[in-house]
């Protein structure tokens, strides 16, 4: 299988707090890759620095062959990496057809086909509601949708199914893994919620303080000593 | 040597004033989070209050006086209007300020008149010392002095008192400071008190060194500016480096070139933002608030095209059946409908705040008369030419503009307007100083008033066109992205910068035409078109019109052309102008067009 995605060993602090500390991974083609940890793991500071909106300290990053160290979040995703955000970020003077037709515009692709777009994740009926109108799963939709519009290679998703009700969060995974698989895109995704993240990775990665502890498929890391200590211990426990 | 040492004593000295209004605005704004363009005012009211006094109960008594009323002018600034606009966007804290920029000046020309006050000196320090041989004032000994122990004196307050331990609190974290149970409605009145008494106290020892005029706001606030920004926002050790730098910049160098001083203090804030966007000792803002509100542009519906057609036919036949000066009114308007258009595509749609667009109106005007007068060519040229030359200004200010934003930018762009406007006053050989520049006619085709309207109509309609166009078009919805969420709109691929950076050189191009046209149509050019009230105006006409309706420019400035024409005549038009922009904050931030829009909305559903 090819690597679509190879982070090795990115680094990156604030003061002295080592928020991500020399993580190394690569990531296959059609890899669906969840990534866990406990709260203050590093989750997020690690999708920045993929992302590009935070700068690494240290470490190299690979999208396929090229080497996208140190680009800025606009050219990584012209070179094929969408993403989501925790909270859904939406432009909110706009309907949800108008954020569907500025996302195609930003990736020189044609407007027209922004009605394609939102059918495709369901939400065809509400093209002309202003998003502020919108409930907040159909404004996670919006988003999707607009991740989708430059055809992206791998999609990093903070948080997919955060704010929602247990019902929908099925929906919106069954939703994603749908979409990405018909258009064969990789997928990384955070998720606290481990019915989730068992229910549908079919790889996992563990963090805990910035360091990466496990990464396999999940009955691997399930297994994994560290990982039940540090992190499932807690759900057993009844933490989370 | 004791040439160069009592020099540095100078600067030194005017130093302290000027750190003393900049560290008011500094604390004021790691508070409250708002930036005061009344802060010169009230350095202006500290000097004029100080003076009546002065007049009454001598120097000493005036100086502390003088520095507790304008705190208590401050405390009402605060309590009537900013206190109601702490959860607005930017945009409208700033615009409110700026009105009562306009308040004050007017209130000043009333109580006071319009000639310049020189006050009394300091009794006791009417002296100079002798150092190396050079005489020194004892007074400026004495500011150098003052200016340390008020540095010494906020450094206690903040580190040894409970309540600028809270005011540190609610620099750093304000959310935090509320849930641990301190108002912040008091913490906030005292703080613009004590902002406020800092710049009364500093216009009030100004006394013995220049007389209080009327020019001394907007003058000490553009520097005041430059000392912010350079020094870090909040940072009031930060201004104190700062003035200094700028006041020691300002007395070297006068020595070399008077011209200097001004594009030295802008060089210098232009290298402090390559290397330190947030100044040398501010930080990064945690959350950044929305610059204006975000929000759909409200359009006439399916009936825009057929309102503009039916707008440019009306133009057309005017000149057939109007007399002629509703022709050069209509003529005017349409040239500040250009400028203003320009102002509300960057601002509207881009949500970068512009209070010095006058300096790309200014050069544009500028350009096509320096190129008139020194190559005797013509018209064609030079309306080519000022459209050009703004374009260029616009991209140099821009390219620092696009690293910051909102109220950084609201700055930058009034101290860039302001050193322009100096320049057109001090460099005479080039601007012809406040003579201006005269004889710019327009070509013989274009003579007359029938004739220049007409070319008006077709320069400002198509410009006004393409920037409605480029709105509503590809290019805007991508500049609207980057408004509505940055981070989004860069992880879909958009470069915010290089947008912002085209939006702002768009904008000032637009400015830049219309300044053109003005220049011909007035046949000269003085410095009043880069000056503030030049910017004030535009602002104005964007903000009454409405900032958020592509139509909102072309209302705004037929209005305010209308306004100004019945009331200029007024002495205090001025205040009402800024009573007028306080209340469109305050009351109406729609403007007219988003007034009605909501009206209509609201009737629309009601009958539903």
């Amino acid at each position: 299988m090819s690597t679509v995605l190879a982070a090795d060993g990115i680094s990156k602090s604030f003061g002295g707090l080592k928020a991500v500390d020399s993580v190394s991974f690569e990531l296959a083609k059609g890899d669906i890759a969840a990534l866990i940890g406990p709260n203050g793991a590093g989750k997020t500071t690690c999708f920045n620095l993929l992302g590009g909106a935070l700068a690494a300290d240290g470490g190299q990053m690979r999208l396929g062959p090229t080497d996208i160290t140190g680009w800025p979040p606009h050219r990584r995703a012209r070179a094929g990496i969408g993403r989501t955000f925790q909270i859904a970020a939406t432009f909110r003077s706009m309907t949800a057809l108008e954020n569907a037709e500025t996302a195609l515009m930003a990736a020189d692709a044609a407007p027209e086909n922004a009605s394609n777009l939102l059918d495709d994740v369901g939400i065809g009926a509400l093209a002309d509601t202003p998003v502020t109108a919108l409930a907040y799963g159909d404004v996670k939709r919006v988003e999707l949708a607009m991740v989708l519009a430059s055809n992206p290679s791998l999609l990093l998703l903070d948080e997919p199914t955060a704010g929602m009700a247990s019902n929908e969060r099925l929906r919106i995974m069954e939703l994603v893994t749908g979409l990405v698989r018909a258009r064969g895109i990789t997928v990384l995704f955070t998720e606290h919620d481990m019915d989730t993240v068992f229910g549908f990775a079919t790889r996992i990665l563990a963090m805990d303080q910035g360091q990466l502890i496990a990464d396999g498929t999940p009955e691997a890391v399930r297994a994994d000593r560290r990982v039940q200590q540090i992190y499932l211990g807690e759900t057993e426990s009844g933490d989370a | 040597m004791g040439f160069y040492v009592a020099q540095f004593l100078t600067g030194l000295a005017s130093a302290s004033s000027l750190f003393l209004v900049a560290a008011g605005l500094s604390i004021i704004f790691g508070v409250t989070r708002i930036v005061n363009f009344a802060h010169g005012s009230l350095f202006m009211l500290g000097a004029f209050i100080a003076y009546s006094i002065s007049q009454k109960l001598g120097f000493w008594l005036a100086v502390p006086l003088a520095a507790l009323s304008v705190g208590a002018i401050g405390w009402a600034m605060e309590r009537t209007v900013l206190s109601r606009l702490y959860a607005a966007p930017e945009l409208f804290q700033l615009v409110a300020t700026f009105g009562l920029v306009l308040i004050i000046q007017d209130a000043a020309l009333w109580i006071w008149g319009p000639t310049d006050l020189l006050g009394p000196r300091a009794p006791g320090l009417t002296g100079v010392v002798r150092i190396l041989g050079q005489p020194v004032p004892e007074y400026d000994l004495f500011l150098i002095a003052v200016g340390l122990m008020v540095l010494g004196g906020i450094w206690w307050m903040f580190t040894r008192t409970r309540f600028g331990i809270l005011v540190r609190a609610a620099t750093e974290d304000r959310e935090m400071l509320q849930a641990l149970g301190v108002r912040p409605a008091r913490l906030f009145q005292v703080t613009f008190f004590i902002g406020a008494a800092l710049a009364g106290l500093g216009g009030a020892l100004e006394m013995p060194r220049q007389p209080a005029s009327l020019l001394m706001d907007l003058n000490i606030i553009a520097e005041a500016f430059v000392v912010v920004v350079i020094g870090g926002m909040g940072s009031v050790v930060g201004a104190f480096l700062a003035a200094l730098l700028i006041a020691q910049l300002n007395a070297f160098g006068i020595l070399i070139l008077p011209e200097i001083t001004l594009v030295a203090a802008f060089a210098a804030m232009a290298v402090v933002l390559i290397i330190r966007p947030y100044g040398l000792l501010g930080k990064p803002a945690t959350t950044q608030p929305h610059a204006v509100e975000i929000q759909p542009p409200q359009t006439l519906a399916g009936y825009g095209r057929i309102a503009a057609i039916a707008l440019v036919a009306v133009l057309v036949v005017l000149p057939l059946v109007a007399d002629s000066f509703v022709v050069v009114l209509t003529g005017d308007i349409m040239i500040f409908a250009l400028f203003a258009a320009g102002l509300h595509f960057m601002m509207g749609t881009g949500g970068l705040i512009s209070f010095g667009h006058a300096a790309f109106f200014g050069l544009g005007a500028y350009a096509a008369a320096i190129f008139v007068r020194d190559t005797g060519a013509g018209m064609e040229i030079a309306l080519i030419l000022a459209p050009a030359a703004a374009a260029v200004g616009a991209a140099i200010v821009g390219w620092f503009a696009i690293r910051l934003s909102g109220v950084y930018l609201a700055m930058l762009t009034l101290a860039a307007a302001q050193i322009l406007w100096s320049a057109g006053v001090q460099w005479q050989d080039v601007t012809g100083g406040d003579d201006g520049i005269l004889g710019i006619w327009p070509a013989q085709w274009a003579s007359g008033t029938t004739a220049y309207y007409y070319l008006t109509l077709a320069l400002a309609s198509t410009g006004i066109a393409a920037l409605m166009m480029a709105a509503g078009g590809r290019f805007g919805h991508l500049l609207r992205a980057g408004r509505d969420a940055p981070a989004r709109a860069q992880a879909l691929g958009i470069d915010i910068d290089r947008r912002r950076w085209a939006a702002i050189v768009i904008s000032g191009t637009a400015a830049g035409l219309a300044g053109g046209l003005f220049a011909f149509s007035k046949g000269s050019v003085f410095p009043d078109v880069l000056a503030i009230p030049n910017s004030v105006d535009a602002l104005v006409m964007v903000l009454l019109g409405g900032l958020h309706a592509p139509a909102g420019p072309i209302l705004g400035a037929s209005v305010f052309a209308l306004l100004e024409d019945s009331l200029s005549r007024l002495s205090y038009w001025r205040a009402l102008l800024g009573a007028a922009v306080v209340g469109i904050a305050l009351f109406a931030p729609g403007g007219i067009a988003g007034t009605i829009s909501a009206w209509l909305t609201g009737r629309r559903k009601e009958t539903a």
